[in-house]
């Protein structure tokens, strides 16, 4: 009964406008490609210093809940992850947005934030402490096998060629090892130049991987961008409100797999809308319409990435540990203002704590009549503005927004590079996406391998450290699934149609 | 809201204008006088991301500037090579004292000793250290080692088979388990993780038997782990409980410092001026509780006297440098 009257308090109108502000300009800084959640957490800092804590709270969290949610237009309308955690929202949104379902696409990925959001936040306000237990139980070791399964995702995710996947992984991989390697401290392809030095920046490179070919071949062809949307079907509420019912457990699944993969620290957004994309895909009977325009690949990954919000505050509020980065910017704000984490936070603190959860539930749901509102314009106006002038104002905002990341020059140039390399390859039908999933697990698989190796030294058994521990082998055993289903899956497939003409009883 | 955003578009536009600009000319800018310095607002410029003890810190200064100068004091981040990019180019920015960069130890003397990371050592030129983070010896809270000698008792036991977590190689954290390492005579296994978060994780789920960690860590995670002894000269006020190194027989003082740095072509009377402020800020008794309360210990190296502090620390970051094989 208390913890509802701490929630209630988020209730004050000047609570709710601080929601409503912090939600709209959330979703204004995550559209824009580069201007990422973390950045526009950090800028907002300063402003809540003069504010009481649970305001500032509410607010934080509702910019950080709205830039999430906003990363999904520029996947949806030009094929450019907002944030990492919308790579997987580019494959199917994107798709839609060019037959002309832009529209429908961005209404459903409100719908699956929204139901994200809701997972999420219900998981830190119900399950925070057990759940922050099973984070402490991913070692090194564990943290290294979840990046070779994701590393394994790509044969499921790549069209086509899976060889060609791999390669691409590989690229990604190589690109990863650049600057100084976090165990080590050693210098690595760096050709004595001290830009090179910061490595290639994840954000920089998903800019240029993903937005480039498409202002490429924007220049290069006469099509239109989009197609257009049928005139006076307004946002089509009632048929997206009947694809997020037919795909229920679709939403469900990717919103529970989003908060577990969040709560461990550093693995986040990026690994859990992947899984729950490819988990959407396996167990879909339109599997082999993901990547052509699914609306159920939208619905996977915008329902894992919003539910990451609530889920990641798990290990930053129990542990103080926290689990994405736009949680290392809270946790700062949060001891700058003179509050502890751990425990406390649920005792002592508590009233600020579920005020803030509350405000948390507060801007999901204010996502829904925002979203709607501002993704109507935003597709509309992406749409009907002309080519000559739409492509120069997107190249100019990935320079601004690559140059924002780190205030480095450079990494515009890597920026461009990329995108012209990423372009070129995509035509050999190597992709984007695993180019950036080796870029994203390499480091992640890397130091997970150092230390565990450190540890099995330490430990005598190398062996024992790396295969015989519960969840390193769960993983494993994930991993080995992920290889051989889909093999599997087209043996069983020819069978079933050699068996055609003599038609078999069992299924 | 929108006000805030447009204000940062607009200040995303002049910054990337002024490096630009800065990049073009490389120059020294016209220099100004001290009286009315600081004219503006001032960027400070952090070398990590946010959300580390080098923002927190930064962040508390932050709020007592803008009493002191009516100017405000706009913090920036410029991450990469542990520093390394953000220090290599501070000496091409605007030099007249409107931009400072947070600098760390032992960060600054140990990068340049090995390959060469765009910066040296004695071109950054610090105007103030203001705090450190008192090196620590953490356990968790149901470890078997109740006191250092215990846990110098396992380590003797069976050498390379405890094993310590810490943030970094080359870091505070690395050099400070090399330095017990010889005071000691034991022989432990250092496993380096990205950042203090990762390096208490593996300590809380039970990965690692201890971390190397501060004062700073035990104090935010008070509840789960606890101190087998500080590396600061006496023991720090939120953990009177605690020894000290020193009291049990190990000579080992020491941690992360943090301080700030002005381009080099900055004028000598703004610089001073700039450290003056920072003492003052240093001096303000909220700023002091609220520094200490996380964890921290407070030092006072203003302008006049880094040199001479600069040098102590090298010295000993020399040594332990050789012991470590990075320098000869």
């Amino acid at each position: 009964m208390e913890t509802l009257g701490f929630m209630a308090a988020a209730f004050s109108p000047m609570n709710l406008l601080l929601a409503v502000l912090g939600v709209a300009a959330g979703i204004f800084i995550g559209a824009l490609p580069g201007l990422s959640a973390t950045m526009a957490v950090a800028v907002l800092v300063p402003v809540t210093f003069g504010m009481p804590t649970e305001a500032a709270l509410i607010m934080l969290g509702a910019i950080y809940t709205g830039a999430i949610y906003g990363g999904s237009y520029a996947a949806i309308l030009v094929n450019t992850p907002g944030t990492p955690s919308a790579i997987a929202t580019t494959f199917d949104g994107y798709p839609m947005a060019q037959r002309g379902d832009g529209d429908l696409a961005v209404t459903l990925s409100t719908l699956s934030s929204m139901v994200g959001g809701l997972v999420g936040a219900l998981a830190l306000l119900t399950l925070a402490p057990l759940l922050a237990q099973i984070a402490l139980k991913f070692g090194p070791v564990e943290y290294f096998w979840l990046a070779i399964f994701g590393l394994t995702l790509i044969s499921a995710l790549s069209e086509g060629s899976t060889l060609k996947g791999f390669i691409g992984a590989g690229i990604g991989l190589l690109l990863s090892t650049v600057g100084v390697a976090v165990v080590g401290a050693d210098i690595r392809y760096a050709f004595g130049s001290q830009f090179l030095l910061g490595g290639v920046e994840i954000i920089s490179a998903l800019i240029g991987l993903y937005c480039i070919p498409v202002l490429i071949d924007l220049v290069a062809t006469p099509s239109a961008h989009l197609e257009p949307p049928e005139e006076g079907r307004g946002v089509r509420f009632n048929e997206s409100l009947g694809l997020m019912w037919r795909s229920k457990f679709n939403s469900l699944r990717s919103a529970v797999i989003g908060t577990i993969v969040a709560i461990l620290p550093g693995a986040g957004g990026s690994i859990a809308s992947l899984v729950s994309y490819s988990e959407a895909r396996r167990t879909s009977p339109r599997h082999e319409r993901f990547g052509h325009g699914e609306p159920d690949g939208v619905i996977a990954t915008e329902s894992a990435n919003n539910a990451t919000v609530g889920g990641g505050f798990i290990p930053t509020f129990v542990l103080g540990i926290p689990g994405t980065p736009p949680d290392a910017v809270i946790l700062g704000a949060l001891l700058v203002q003179g509050f502890r984490t751990g425990p406390e936070m649920f005792t002592t603190n508590a009233n600020v704590t579920y005020t803030f959860i509350g405000g948390l539930f507060i801007a999901t749901l204010l996502m829904l009549p925002l979203g709607l509102l501002i993704g109507r314009y935003a597709f509309k106006s992406i749409v009907s503005i002309p080519k000559a002038l739409l492509v120069p104002s997107i190249a100019f905002m990935t320079v601004i927004g690559t140059y924002a990341i780190r205030n480095n020059p450079f990494d515009v140039v890597v920026m461009v590079v990329l995108g012209v390399l990423g372009w070129v390859l995509s035509r050999y039908g190597i992709k984007a996406s695993p180019i950036v999933l080796g870029l994203i697990l390499g480091p992640i698989a890397e130091q997970g391998f150092v230390q565990g190796y450190l540890m099995g030294n330490a430990s005598g058994s190398v062996l024992t450290v790396f295969f015989g521990r519960p969840i390193s082998m769960a993983i494993i055993a994930l991993t080995l699934i992920a290889v051989f289903y889909p093999l599997w899956r087209a043996r069983r497939d020819r069978i079933v149609k050699n068996s055609n003409e003599e038609p078999r009883h069992e299924h | 809201m929108r006000h805030t955003n447009s204000n940062k578009t607009f200040r995303l536009g002049t910054l990337f204008t002024a490096v630009l600009t800065s990049v073009a000319l490389s120059g020294p800018v016209a220099a100004q006088s001290a009286e009315d310095y600081p004219s503006r607002n001032v960027q400070y410029i952090i070398p990590f991301g946010p959300g580390g003890e080098s923002d927190i810190s930064a962040r508390l200064q932050q709020q007592y500037f803008q009493d002191i100068t009516d100017q405000q004091l706009i913090i920036q981040y410029m991450a990469g090579g542990g520093g390394a990019v953000g220090w290599s180019q501070l000496n091409e920015m605007e030099a007249d004292g409107h931009t400072i960069m947070g600098t760390n130890l032992p960060h600054i003397v140990l990068k340049p000793m090995g390959k060469d990371p765009g910066f040296k050592t004695e071109d950054l030129k610090n105007f103030y250290f203001f705090h450190y983070s008192p090196d620590a010896l953490i356990v968790a809270n149901d470890s078997p080692y109740e006191t250092l000698e215990d846990f110098v008792a396992a380590a003797k036991q069976s050498p390379g088979a405890v094993t310590l977590s810490g943030s970094g190689t080359q870091s505070a954290n690395d050099i400070a388990n090399q330095r017990f390492q010889s005071l000691a005579d034991v022989k432990t296994t250092y496993i380096p993780f990205k950042g203090t978060g990762a390096a208490v994780a593996a300590l809380l789920g039970g990965q690692v038997q201890a971390e190397w960690g501060y004062t700073t860590v035990a104090a935010n995670h008070s509840d789960k782990v606890r101190m087998l002894a500080v590396a600061a000269d006496e023991r720090h006020p939120q953990f009177p409980d605690v020894p000290t190194f020193q009291e049990l027989g190990y000579d080992m003082t020491g941690g992360a410092y943090r301080g700030m740095a002005v381009p080099k072509d900055t004028p000598e009377d703004v610089t001073r001026k700039l450290s003056d402020i920072f003492g003052q800020i240093n001096q303000n008794a909220e700023f002091r509780k609220k520094m200490q309360d996380l964890g921290f210990v407070l030092i006072d190296v203003p302008y006049a006297e880094v040199d001479e502090f600069m040098a102590e620390r090298r010295e000993e970051y020399e040594e332990v440098a050789r012991e470590m094989g990075i320098i000869e």
